[in-house]
């Protein structure tokens, strides 16, 4: 099993399957709403000019996220 | 559990406060027959809808929380007459954000006769977390999947049929924007309602232990707010840790967001035969 890596660290149109989700309560929650669970396939689109944010496709939807929110989640490479 | 709805023995009607808000909600009298919300994540088209049954031209585009109310308007289908609550769009009835809440107190405590609940054809899975939370609170709910327009353009194809068999309630597919479907949309809910057809809201059952504690807080959480149509969820939310909830309880706020609820209902139902008759 590969090493998992932060989400934002993936290049865009790489993608990842997500290992870990490490933060709690509220954020937590709207991960889990929003499709980011473990297991799940996700792909950075591209991210804004300055790099913050990010657009992930997941479940058959765009998701923009914040650096500092995708850094919270681990994803395996592939 | 079966029935969330608070059926009240007719014997102690007449004296029962919670009986008298019934009455006063005006649901059942004054202009509207039926009260249905409208429910779904953001931007799936539940303005469109509103707009498509209701003739108005309003309130289509996003906006942020806080101005983000409810907005009713009536239709008439099949000479019953129809008041139409578009809630704000959420993805989720749990977190505390106040258009989220909004949504969540309708649904809960305004005690709609049935809630539709708007999804995005393109995007099923991620719409299907606010469709199992309904169905949390209420067996009401029918399930409209819109953008059937987009999705078919996307090559998407969506089996309605076995959608609707897998939640144990109607699924019907529609484009709001061009009208299709709506009909049967609207004749699924009036089934529903009418209870010709009998929903099966799919429900996670859980472990043992938590079905024992949900069916040890449902009783005291009666005790503490009589009336209170939707004690297992509210158990459930408990359960969960959720603060806000936690609050309202301890503090008796329960029950003034119920009977607030009912009063905005009244205040709506009178406004609106005043205007009707102008």
């Amino acid at each position: 099993m590969s090493e998992s890596i932060q989400l934002h660290l993936l290049q865009p149109g790489q993608r990842g399957t997500i290992a870990k989700v490490n933060s709690t309560g509220a954020l937590r929650r709207r991960f889990v709403e929003m499709g980011i669970v473990k297991g799940e396939m996700i792909l950075l689109e591209r991210h804004a000019p300055l790099g913050d944010p990010m657009a992930y496709f997941i479940k058959g939807y765009h998701l923009a996220l914040r650096k500092e929110e995708a850094a919270q989640i681990e994803v395996i490479l592939g | 559990m079966s029935n969330t709805k608070v059926v009240l023995p007719t014997e102690h009607c007449e004296t029962c406060p919670a009986f008298t808000q019934l009455e006063q909600m005006g649901i059942k009298v004054g202009d509207f027959d039926r009260v249905i919300a409208l429910a779904g994540n953001p931007n799936t088209g539940k303005s469109t809808l509103f707009n498509a049954l209701t003739g108005l031209k309003q309130h289509t585009g996003n906006w942020p929380g806080k101005t983000v109310t409810r907005a009713e308007g009536g239709f008439e289908f099949n000479k019953l007459r129809y008041k139409l609550v578009d809630l704000p769009g959420t993805y989720s009835l749990l977190s505390a954000s106040q258009d989220e809440e909004v949504a969540r107190d309708f649904i809960l405590f305004g005690q709609p006769n049935c809630t539709i609940v708007v999804t995005d054809a393109t995007a099923l899975e991620r719409n299907l977390n606010l469709v199992m939370q309904v169905m949390e609170i209420t067996e009401h709910v029918v399930v409209a999947v819109n953008l059937m327009d987009e999705a078919r353009r996307k090559g998407l194809e969506v089996d309605a049929r076995s959608l609707s068999r897998d939640l144990g309630i109607p699924a019907i597919p529609i484009t709001a924007r061009t009208g299709e479907g709506i009909h049967t949309l609207l004749g699924a809910v009036a089934e529903v309602i009418e209870g010709k057809t009998e929903t099966k809201p799919l429900r996670v059952e859980g472990t043992p232990e938590f079905q024992n504690a949900v069916n040890e807080l449902v009783p005291m959480i009666k005790q503490l707010a009589p009336g209170i149509p939707n004690a297992r969820w509210l158990a459930i939310r408990l359960l969960d840790g959720d603060a806000r909830v936690q609050k309202a309880i301890t503090d008796g706020e329960l029950n003034e967001i119920v009977s607030r609820q009912y009063q905005q209902d009244v205040q709506f139902s009178k406004k609106m035969s005043v205007e009707g008759r102008q």
